[in-house]
């Protein structure tokens, strides 16, 4: 068993960054996760793993200095919260036409704006369906809980290495800030030049010698080849979509009614289908760990098994609602329910959505 | 009477002049009497010269030189638009033994990149910047740059610039000379053989400047022409660049071994 | 078992220290636990508040509407949480600065002259160990030496000649907390 601390989730995340042995953070700070930044600069880890942070002059300069360090083949990441992950959704566009291998946190808060420094889910649609300019999508991972931030930095890496393509762990003020129990996982050394050399050969970090010089650009002026990168782009998105659908189900057997939700809704949903179930209403939860992918096919399975109705419960006005209708295509019941701007739902209020919205509707 | 063969006109020894190694097969796609290519061969010769062909990672902007990446024979990266000092700053720090430049242009560098050019400069990083200055955005047509002069007639400023309305032209370099992170700043000129070679010797230094590690940042400006924005011919372009450009735009040394010149 | 605490009071009584010491002991002994601190609208007034939830089971919502024990440290705490506690739940308070007292007839009451001991003491930082030795005496769900454990892993090293202070103002805490009223 690994070490045990109780820790917030901003700083398993920190610490999970230098034990997945990542080569470099750029970052700037935001609240509600600037943990992450003054956690990485107060445990030196330039003297524990050798891994380089930098605090860049803006979330700007941080995901462009993520497509150059990506781009040599090194692993890289970055974090911000809402307001500084739209900043970055130019560079990030680039990076997923340019293919290069890159994680990103954001830790959410409400808005629109400025909005506020509270919890929030309202980054979902420019999390999944893009965000920037173009057909693109990242990989998107939604923690539920402290040991899930630091578990999906090398789950992350994993992924976007795999796939060459950003990755963004979607988290929330909520489970940043809170402290559990956590498991940190035994240090994996960071790659040496060598193997990142041996391994990576379309990494831009020095021509070969005898070889052919390495280009990543997103640019291609011709229609026709512009037109071909996007197929490969989108044959690989079908290839994720296949294999990489991650969630788990809970209490979904013989449930009349399923809770779809993820981070820290998915928690809040967790208890509301016990006190439902305690009153005899018997309530099963979805909770998404991949974002996009979206689970489609298995909320179309629920749907053949007999579920009579979804409750998309999310910390936004309703985004992820949109898939799950999607998903269910009118054959049952599919209704929103979630508080935003900052405003977190207890589990009672999910309850009663779901007597109110699903059952009562 | 025997055909000649190309072997009988260029024999060794007679060589006065060669494409750069560095430089790919691919035709230029610069205007024709842009100083582009001139600065690009120098670079690619520099780091033929140095010995840093396997070794060296370039970063191109957006702007007439976008497609940089197709002429340089080194690994290079494509950023966005005014971030390669941010590419840079990454890849110079993850690979510290790596020569690292960026190639950018005045639209590039000193409006849209200003935040990234300064504080690159700023936090002393030990890479090379090329910065082409020729007062206009020669790829989208024509448009004002922040280094267009006062009075120049661009497609947004079809009377000329006026300060009144859109500032002054912006000395960028004298601006990053003044941060204790640079180490080397200087203003060149590709136009003629002469200037060339000096441009090449200042070029040489940057780049030898990030192989012996020194404090800080090398920046080169070359201040070039752009015949086809400043709808002029080739040789005119140049002339008119000399009489207008240089008086605001000084050829030469600006800090030297960190010290500022004069 | 499940506990779900919230702990109130205003911000520099120790109310967020006090929750993670005990989400800490929590750990010591094989439990489950979570911290959350106060969010939303509450922050403001220079209130501040934790739930803590320890538990032998998965935890689910870190966030609650209702909660098996109060700990509360000031009168906008207990009007604001006295109401949330379940019926048969308990309630500790500190009477120190307390204008209302609780009135709710279905919970336990109990409290505790945290702020009095610790001035006796000779060190109000100690008030929130005081509390929570009164709290660990009528709800023991982790043992005192798992508490001491906690104090050594939250600590920085250069406080732990503190902690024998802090386990003296837990026991002192324990011996000084007042039954108010018992339901169940």
């Amino acid at each position: 068993m690994g070490e045990l601390r109780l820790m917030k989730g901003n700083e398993a995340l920190a610490e999970a960054v230098i034990r997945a042995g990542v080569d470099g953070y750029f970052g700037y700070p935001i609240t509600p996760q600037s943990e992450v930044i003054e956690y990485l600069t107060a445990e030196k880890p330039e003297e524990r793993t050798g891994m380089v942070v930098l605090q860049a002059e803006s979330e700007i300069a941080s995901i462009n200095m993520l497509y150059g360090g990506g781009g040599t083949g090194k692993k890289v990441m970055t974090s911000s919260s809402s307001p500084g992950i739209s900043l970055m959704q130019e560079g990030l566009s680039y990076i997923a036409s340019a293919e290069i291998p890159i994680v990103l946190v954001n830790v959410v808060r409400g808005g629109p704006g400025l909005g506020d420094i509270q919890p929030a889910q309202s980054d979902y649609f420019q999390s999944t369906k893009g965000g920037g300019h173009g057909d693109y999508r990242l990989i998107v991972l939604g923690p539920s809980s402290v040991q899930e931030m630091s578990d999906f930095v090398p789950l992350a890496f994993d992924l976007a290495f795999k796939y060459r393509n950003p990755v963004m762990i979607l988290s929330d003020g909520a489970i940043g800030q809170m402290m559990e129990k956590v498991e940190l996982f035994e240090p994996i050394p960071r790659l040496t030049d060598k193997e990142i050399i041996e391994r990576y050969p379309w990494a831009t970090n020095g021509k070969p010698k005898g070889g052919e010089r390495r280009i990543l650009t997103s640019l291609d002026l011709d229609p026709a080849k512009m037109e071909r990168h996007n197929w490969h782009l989108q044959k690989k998105y079908k290839e994720i979509e296949e294999n990489e659908v991650r969630f788990e189900a809970i209490n979904t057997e013989d449930a009349d009614y399923v809770i779809v939700a993820y981070g820290s809704s998915a928690r809040i949903s967790q208890k509301a289908i016990q006190l439902l179930r305690e009153k005899g209403i018997k309530t099963g939860l979805l909770r998404l760990i991949t974002l996009w992918p979206f689970p489609y096919k298995q909320i179309e399975a629920l749907v053949g098994q007999g579920i009579k109705g979804f409750l998309s419960v999310e910390m936004s006005a309703g985004q992820m609602v949109e898939d799950v209708r999607l998903a269910v295509n009118g054959k049952v019941k599919v209704e929103h329910f979630g508080r935003y701007g900052g405003m977190v739902h207890s589990p009672e209020e999910v309850m009663e959505a779901l007597e109110q919205k699903i059952i009562g509707g | 009477m025997s055909e000649i063969t190309i072997k009988d006109i260029i024999k060794s020894g007679k060589v006065v002049y060669q494409k750069t190694k560095l430089m790919t097969d691919t035709a230029l796609s610069y205007c024709p009497g842009c100083g582009h290519g001139t600065a690009h061969r120098l670079i690619m010769e520099v780091i033929e010269e140095l010995g840093l062909e396997n070794d060296t990672i370039g970063i191109a902007p957006v702007g007439c030189s976008v497609l940089a990446y197709e002429f340089m024979d080194v690994d290079m990266q494509e950023a966005a638009h005014g971030r390669a000092p941010a590419l840079a700053t990454a890849i110079k720090r993850l690979w510290p033994k790596k020569t690292v430049f960026t190639y950018q242009g005045d639209g590039d560098l000193a409006a849209i990149g200003t935040a990234e050019t300064i504080h690159a400069c700023n936090r002393g990083e030990k890479i090379v910047i090329i910065f082409i200055n020729n007062g206009i955005y020669g790829m989208t047509g024509g448009q004002m740059a922040p280094t267009t002069l006062i009075g120049m007639k661009t497609s947004t400023t079809p009377y000329g610039r006026e300060v009144s309305k859109m500032g002054n032209p912006l000395k960028i370099t004298e601006l990053i000379a003044q941060l204790p992170g640079t180490y080397y700043v200087t203003r060149q000129a590709v136009h003629s053989p002469s200037a060339a070679r000096k441009a090449k010797r200042a070029i040489k230094k940057a780049f030898q400047n990030q192989l012996d590690d020194k404090p800080g940042l090398s920046f080169v400006e070359v201040v070039s022409n752009c015949n086809s924005g400043w709808k002029m011919t080739p040789l005119y372009s140049n002339e008119w660049m000399v009489e207008n450009m240089f008086p605001f735009y000084p050829i030469g040394d600006i800090k030297v071994g960190g010290e500022l010149v004069k | 078992m499940t506990e779900e605490i919230i702990i109130a009071g205003f911000g520099g009584q120790g109310v967020l220290s006090m929750g993670k010491i005990l989400a800490y002991s929590g750990i010591m002994q094989n439990r489950e636990v979570s911290w959350m601190p106060s969010y939303g609208p509450e922050m403001r007034g220079g209130t501040a508040n934790v739930t803590v939830i320890v538990s032998d089971e998965r935890i689910s919502s870190p966030i609650l509407r209702s909660y098996d024990t109060a700990i509360i440290l000031n009168q906008q705490s207990m009007d604001k949480f006295e109401q949330t506690v379940k019926t048969y739940g308990t309630l500790l308070y500190d009477p120190n600065g307390i204008t209302k007292h609780p009135t709710r007839a279905d919970i336990n009451i109990y409290r505790v002259e945290g702020a009095k001991k610790a001035a006796e003491m000779g060190n109000t930082k100690i008030f929130n160990m005081i509390v929570l030795g009164a709290y660990l005496k009528m709800k023991p769900i982790v043992k005192i030496e798992n508490v001491i454990k906690g104090l050594r892993k939250s600590l920085p090293e250069r406080y732990h000649k503190l902690i024998p202070l802090n386990e003296d103002a837990i026991r002192m805490g324990m011996n000084s907390v007042e039954i108010v009223q018992e339901v169940k």
